[in-house]
């Protein structure tokens, strides 16, 4: 591990540096796996927050009360400790700005909560790099300010990429709305509409993530394009 | 690990069966005859001690992944097929 910043009051990310890593897609997640003295293994998937070819990588750990990795992850691991991973997995949930080797042009929303922007940030890092000309708009569901991942990267300007912020227990000073969960209305409102023909990716709690993508098929999106990734928990 | 994940969890564990990314496989839900991408399954359980996937229509059971010192067993007995992309 080469780095490592505090990101929420829970969670932090991490930066690791992996030799003979070939790179990864944007969406893409690695296997963790922490052995104990005794030989007991624990693995769990923690999605990348870059994308592209950089064998420096980086993850962001929210930490699960009770959990048997993310407690060490955000609270003993040490720059310089090593980790055991594999990867990268998973090519379904993932965004290519040129898919078939044309461009992709098709608007692309985001929708994420608390840890969930992991995989969605990858693909924004990847929209801005690769001059992607697609349209992006992300609907970014935290519980407060301070649990919020990547907050200055988000909220700095970014051509092509609209932000839309939900406080569910507690607003920022000012808020013109009080805090309350992701509805209907709310996604309505801040999402591409389904004769947009946008691609989906939600990403979050296995509850949020349901009750999101159904919002969505209820919308009138295609289920085909609404791709989902959940991280389990409530 | 609380509650359930999806299908994109499987693609470690199955990485090691598959040489393909199995997730991208289709399946069909011998209970309800549902298709769908392996990515969208519900799994419960975790690496460790076994993994259980589950239908997204019906919640019925499509295969069990059990990791055993000498062999993974890989119980596909809910899937009619599994079809891989060439």
């Amino acid at each position: 591990m080469t780095a490592v910043h505090e990101e929420t009051v829970t969670g932090r990310s991490i930066r690791l540096k992996i030799p003979g890593w070939g790179g990864n897609l944007a969406g893409q997640h690695l296997d963790l796996r922490l052995t104990a003295p005794d030989g007991y293994t624990a693995v769990r998937s923690y999605s990348i927050a870059t994308a592209g070819d950089d064998a420096s990588i980086q993850l962001a750990v929210d930490r699960v009360m009770d959990g048997e990795v993310s407690p060490y992850l955000v609270d003993d691991l040490m720059v310089g400790d090593e980790l055991e991973v594999k990867g990268p997995l998973g090519t379904w949930f993932v965004w290519r700005p040129e898919p078939t080797g044309t461009v992709q042009t098709d608007p692309v929303q985001l929708i994420g909560a608390g840890s969930g922007i992991v995989p969605l940030l990858a693909m924004i890092r990847l929209h801005a790099a690769s001059g992607s000309t697609a349209k992006f708009r992300l609907l970014y569901s935290v519980r407060s300010p301070e649990d919020a991942f990547f907050a200055a990267e988000l909220m700095a300007q970014h051509p092509l990429l609209e932000v839309t912020w939900v406080y569910t227990r507690a607003t920022p000073e000012g808020w013109p709305t009080p805090a309350g969960r992701v509805t209907k209305e709310i996604i309505e409102a801040a999402t591409f509409a389904s004769t947009q023909n946008p691609l989906v990716f939600v990403c979050g709690p296995t509850g949020f993530v349901e009750s999101v993508a159904s919002t969505m098929v209820a919308l009138g999106h295609d289920p085909a394009t609404v791709k989902t990734e959940r991280f389990g928990g409530l | 690990m609380i509650g359930h994940v999806d299908g994109n969890a499987l693609a470690g564990p199955l990485s090691e069966i598959f040489e393909f990314d199995a997730t991208l496989a289709i399946t069909d839900c011998l209970g309800c005859r549902d298709i769908a991408m392996l990515a969208e399954a519900m799994v419960y359980g975790d690496n460790g001690h076994g993994l259980v996937v589950r239908c997204k229509n019906c919640g019925g059971v499509l295969m069990v992944i059990v990791p055993e010192p000498e062999h993974t067993k890989l119980d596909m007995r809910g899937l009619a097929w599994l079809q891989v992309p060439n």
